[in-house]
């Protein structure tokens, strides 16, 4: 429950600035002032990124960094979707832009369907041991992935998958399968019971009940493990940049070559206009879908 | 056989699952453990036993000390700031502001970014020739100093704001959410004696939200531990590497430096320091249900 403090004391008949009301609302005055710098401080850097990527290079030097860009220009865009050098290649981020999302939405999809059939059995289809196997699984959703990179570079080698988007679409599902099967799991315990028995006794099968009864009641926990899981996948670093290569880089190991690479002239205002093309997805998920983008945070922050 | 099939249908559907979290996580572990007792170079070689040598080794190695030592004083830090800044954030919106949803989002929509992203965008505001700093001296305040990304000694706190900038709100999140499952018979009975507003903060809401502090602790933790792309993208490791940590150690031995068996040796001591947060934190957990 809030804290309902400062409710604000009506006027009384001698006058509207009593003590009691003077020292109310100076404490609203401070509360909102408190939160004006909080709102500056996490809006503050969306807005300099936003502002600097409509500037020319001659204004960002002149400073002027929570300015407004005197003459707007989308020149920096341009550039960076389609011409900025990254690396030796010289075509801006439109194909590591295609590549997240050739890997992002397959692996999206097959994890979800995967985490959903997994997470259905364990809770509606149990057996002897269903808790040691939920155990297992979900185990892997502390386990920091460094200790598992050198063995996954020699199996993608092995199977000829190293430096492809399939590689990593097929990593992105394997290590996706300890939340996606947590999140349902927890989700489905609470679908009553007696909904499985009937259809049971009827004679309708596994697959039957998920399609027909399950998934049908569970549309809130499906986008919430599509948005953790696009979240998680295109935000992806460690995978991405121990396992792809230059054709096949994802936005966010292109994004760090463009900015942090130490040749030629820094383009501030390109690089701020990457780093909206990269963050842009997920933000758009995050402003249309913001309650259920939390509830997926709150389940994954625990993931590896 | 269609019989069994249709019996087992549940253990069926998992059994794929298992089988890949059994290769990929558990006998992946075992594979970088063993790897970890080998000289191994640039390939895992298991005829190059040494036994422990390898954390002796990493031990002794004066970087992996810096990693070793950033990763708690970062932690600290960063759990310091994020949770007592994180608790006032949700106190404040707690108090029955105006446009509530408006404050959440700005609050929290710095969570759907990459870390990757992050440590770009504060890259640029810390940056000493055209960031804050500039901002600053055209303000007026000419002797405003902003060097944490050059300074050795100071570039921990780079690192500290950038990650609290993206993590503050989900503990935000999550402390509102316990805020708001408090008892307001709680705030009648004080406001009835009188009571301060921070003292009923200090004395008993802040002692009943110890289940979300524990939580928040625990999340917080594991991802200090796994911190990796942030200082990639922000400081690279550096000046020098004075900003790395043990993720970027191991990174760099097994990939670029090719020493497999000294980078497998880190990569089980992160495990370990996870497994050293999780086990109290699992065993508190189930010692309260029972």
């Amino acid at each position: 429950m809030s804290a309902p403090t400062d409710a604000m004391p009506r006027p009384t008949r001698s006058g509207w600035l009593t003590p009691r009301r003077t020292k109310a609302i100076l404490k609203r005055v401070v509360l909102y002032l408190l939160l004006a710098i909080v709102a500056f401080f996490f809006a503050g850097p969306l807005y300099i990124l936003l502002s600097t990527s409509f500037k020319t290079m001659p204004e960002i030097q002149a400073g002027g960094l929570m300015s407004l860009p005197h003459e707007p220009t989308a020149q920096a865009w341009v550039t960076a979707w389609g011409e900025a050098c990254i690396g030796i290649t010289c075509g801006g981020l439109k194909g590591y832009f295609g590549n997240s999302m050739v890997m992002a939405v397959p692996a999206v999809l097959i994890s979800v369907m995967i985490g959903a059939i997994n997470g259905y059995a364990l809770a509606k289809w149990p057996f002897p041991g269903a808790r040691f196997v939920f155990a297992a699984l979900v185990a892997g959703n502390f386990v920091p992935f460094q200790v598992v990179l050198a063995p996954v570079s020699v199996t993608l080698r092995t199977l000829g998958l190293f430096g492809s988007v399939e590689g990593l679409i097929l990593i992105h599902v394997i290590y996706g399968i300890p939340i996606t099967t947590m999140l349902f799991r927890n989700f489905f315990l609470s679908v009553p019971n007696d909904l499985i028995k009937a259809a049971r006794i009827d004679g309708a099968g596994f697959f039957w009940i998920f399609f027909r009864i399950v998934l049908p009641l569970s549309p809130s926990v499906i986008v919430v493990a599509l948005i953790l899981q696009f979240t998680g996948i295109w935000n992806d670093f460690l995978f991405a940049v121990s396992f792809s290569n230059p054709s096949s880089a994802p936005m966010t190991v292109a994004l760090n070559n463009l900015v942090n690479s130490n040749f030629g002239v820094k383009e501030y205002n390109v690089h701020m206009a990457a780093t909206v093309i990269a963050a842009a997805p997920t933000l758009i998920l995050y402003i249309l879908l913001g309650r259920y983008f939390l509830r997926g945070m709150t389940a994954g922050a625990v993931k590896g | 056989m269609r019989r069994f099939l249709q019996r087992h249908v549940s253990q069926v559907a998992l059994s794929p699952s298992l089988a890949l979290i059994a290769i990929f996580l558990y006998g992946f572990i075992a594979y970088t453990a063993a790897v970890s007792t080998t000289n191994s170079k640039a390939f895992p070689r298991f005829d190059t036993f040494v036994g422990l040598e390898q954390y002796w080794r990493l031990f002794h190695t004066p970087r992996w000390h810096v990693a070793f030592t950033n990763m708690f004083l970062f932690g600290g830090l960063f759990l310091l700031v994020t949770i007592s800044l994180g608790l006032l954030i949700a106190i404040l919106i707690d108090q029955r502001i105006r446009a509530e949803s408006f404050f959440r989002s700005i609050v929290m929509y710095p969570m759907a970014m990459s870390f990757v992203v992050t440590g770009i965008i504060w890259q640029w505001l810390l940056n000493p020739t055209l960031g804050i700093e500039v901002m600053m001296h055209q303000l007026g305040f000419e002797s405003f100093r902003l060097d944490w990304l050059t300074n050795p000694d100071t570039v921990i706190w780079a690192l500290v704001v950038a990650a609290f900038w993206q993590g503050c709100g989900l503990v935000m999140a999550l402390f509102l959410a316990g805020l708001r499952g408090i008892d307001e018979d709680i705030w009648k009975a004080a406001a009835v004696d009188g009571i301060p507003a921070w003292r009923v903060y200090v004395f008993i809401v802040i002692p009943m939200l110890a289940p979300v502090f524990l939580t928040v602790v625990v999340l917080l933790s594991l991802s200090i531990v796994r911190a990796f792309d942030l200082v990639v993208a922000l400081t690279n490791g550096g000046p020098g590497v004075s900003s790395d940590l043990p993720s970027v150690f191991m990174f760099d031995m097994a990939f670029r430096r090719t020493n497999l068996g000294l980078s497998a040796a880190s990569a089980v001591v992160m495990l370990g320091t996870v497994l050293a947060i999780l086990i109290p934190y699992l065993y508190i957990e189930t010692r309260e249900r029972a």
